[in-house]
């Protein structure tokens, strides 16, 4: 089977997903144009741009972008090309500049992508040339966090996140100034598999027990029981292909502020009374509770504590750029995240270089001809609908990848 | 814990109690019980201050706000080797089969440390060729190393790794570099 034929739909069941969607090259090319050069893909964050001038190069698919922020404060998603014979304008990782200038014949544009001039202009007869660099159609933020897409028109960001904009409020009000910055800079990782393992596998509460066992015995860590198959944690199909393992039920069973980032309020005193004087007494949930673990389809994933954002290379390939949240005005917590996360992520860390094993064994797997197909079954017959009418499944069940699916064939067989 | 500023303008002269050849030995060694993945030769190498850091391309005056590859004091360098002594360290596990050149040794001069006495602070270039289940891959850098005399034995009591390639992604680093 193939997408080019029949599409992908015979590939996606209620129960079950053909391997194809994970080794087949035309599906990767497909996707490119209907998910990642369409829909809302996340790019960036405002605070690695925060000056007038800033830039920093960025990657949206295949896609090499330049993320500015102009004089106006205002942040665009440029292209990184020439409008004259398509040669690469900014060479740097990062810095600042109102504009760049092309090192092949000297043609200067603004960070707004507006061209301002070319060398000898008798050459084209005019001062002026309706060009400019190549833009992302639509650039929206949300909570600082930048997103892109490549269509004319379609959802708005906020429409596109749902109920996945709460649970980055959740995040952002663990701030006692509400404001979060993503300034520790990125990790990034090379990794050898198909990008969807990686959607799937972020709210996949089935595997922490076992591929992260052996980092959980040795630090004696909270983390495996939320996974347990006692664990009163619930995985949401939140819509639109989110979905997140909601732990709250677990940490309101100890009701210990701070016990979600593993320690307790007398270690972090400054923030627990920065978060009293807030909130007053609504402050005691939101100790309690803490950070969201939720994926945002495609490609942003937030794990509490760090963010990812996950970019396809090819069918066999993507990147995982991830770094340590940051809280505005919470010094005690910041320096913490960041040393967690140094352990926890990246290429060397000491949970997600084994996530990223797995990915590539899995890609590696999938290559067999026999069975063509993975099981995404687990919960089915467990499901129900919470309050709000989104479906919920157990902690270690897959509702997450069923919510990730109907929405991945939603994309995939539109025109 | 160490001060992580590498400046060599704070560098003082080298102490005198460190042979040349006994200095590169050590570096060999440590080298050889990394390629051999022997945890506990060299886990002993370490002193309790140790710092062992493998830096990210991300720039900043303060290591502590910034993401790095590996940032790991001597407790984290214990928990690290736990994880791969529990043999489901499945980054590690097969473990990588590992050789690696270390030259260019210079000698740079002493390191002051906060709890009195000057470190010796030696850099050298190294190439490590890995061989891991699915690629073979090599790595190289300079290396920044500093060492301290304890009861007798020349100690590690910095690593500091500074990959060629640290500003792209990299892919996993389940060994040590």
């Amino acid at each position: 089977m193939t997408a080019g034929l029949t599409g992908v739909a015979p590939l996606i069941q209620r129960d079950k997903v053909h391997a194809s969607l994970y080794t087949d090259p035309s599906i990767f090319t497909e996707e490119l144009k209907k998910i990642w050069y369409r829909t809302w893909v996340f790019v960036g964050h405002e605070s690695e741009v925060s000056q007038p001038g800033d830039y920093v190069r960025k990657k949206l698919g295949l896609q090499d972008v330049i993320m500015t922020r102009d004089r106006d404060g205002q942040v665009h998603l440029l292209l990184n090309r020439c409008a004259h014979r398509g040669n690469q304008v900014c060479d740097d990782a990062k810095g600042n500049s109102s504009t760049f200038r092309c090192p092949l014949h000297g043609w200067t544009f603004r960070n707004t992508g507006e061209l301002i001039g070319f060398p000898f202009y008798k050459g084209y007869g005019t001062r002026k040339l309706d060009l400019a660099m190549g833009r992302v159609t639509r650039v929206e933020s949300y909570q600082g966090f930048v997103f892109g897409s490549f269509a004319e028109d379609g959802p708005s960001l906020v429409e596109h996140l749902g109920a996945a904009a709460g649970e980055i409020d959740r995040l952002v009000r663990l701030s006692p100034e509400g404001r979060v910055e993503l300034t520790a800079g990125w990790l990034g990782h090379e990794t050898h598999s198909n990008w969807k393992l990686l959607a799937e596998n972020e709210t996949d509460g089935y595997h922490p027990q076992f591929v992260h066992g052996s980092i959980f015995g040795v630090t004696g860590s909270t983390i495996a029981p939320l996974y347990s198959d006692a664990s009163t944690a619930v995985t949401r199909d939140l819509g639109n292909g989110h979905s997140e393992n909601d732990l709250r039920p677990e940490f309101r069973k100890f009701a210990e502020p701070m016990r979600w980032f593993g320690t307790t309020e007398q270690r972090v005193p400054d923030y627990v009374a920065a978060m009293r004087a807030l909130h007053g007494d609504a402050a005691e949930q939101i100790l309690i509770e803490g950070a969201p673990h939720v994926m945002v389809f495609p490609n942003l994933f937030i794990a509490e504590i760090q963010v990812f954002n996950i970019q396809p290379v090819a069918f066999n390939q993507c990147t995982q750029y991830s770094t340590a949240v940051q809280l505005v005005g919470a010094p005690e917590l910041n320096k913490r995240m960041v040393s967690q996360c140094v352990g926890s992520v990246g290429p060397a860390g000491m949970l997600l270089a084994d996530d990223t094993e797995m990915y590539e064994r899995n890609q590696l797997g999938l290559e067999a001809l026999q069975p063509e197909w993975l099981q995404i079954r687990r919960g089915l017959h467990r499901e129900s609908s919470d309050e709000n009418g989104f479906t919920i499944g157990g902690a270690t069940d897959e509702t997450g990848m069923r919510g990730f699916w109907s929405h991945y064939a939603s994309l995939m067989e539109a025109e | 814990m160490t001060s992580t500023i590498d400046a060599t303008d704070r560098l003082t002269a080298a102490p005198e109690e460190f042979d040349a050849r006994e200095v590169e030995q050590f570096l060999f060694r440590e080298a050889r019980f990394a390629d051999e993945s022997d945890y506990d030769s060299w886990e002993a190498l370490w002193t309790d201050d140790a710092l062992y850091w493998v830096p990210a391309g991300n720039d900043g005056p303060d290591p502590l706000q910034v993401m790095s590859v590996y940032y790991d004091n001597r407790s984290r360098i214990s928990t690290r080797l736990k994880q791969l002594r529990t043999g489901r360290r499945y980054a590690q596990a097969p473990p990588s089969n590992l050789r690696r050149l270390i030259s260019n040794v210079e000698i740079l001069g002493g390191r002051p440390v906060s709890s009195g006495g000057v470190d010796l602070e030696v850099a050298a270039n190294f190439v490590v060729f890995e061989s891991h289940d699915r690629a073979d891959r090599s790595w190289a850098g300079r290396v920044t190393y500093r060492l301290r005399r304890v009861d007798g034995e020349l100690r590690l009591s910095y690593k500091k790794v500074v990959l060629v390639n640290k500003d792209k992604p990299l892919p996993t680093l389940g060994f040590l570099i």
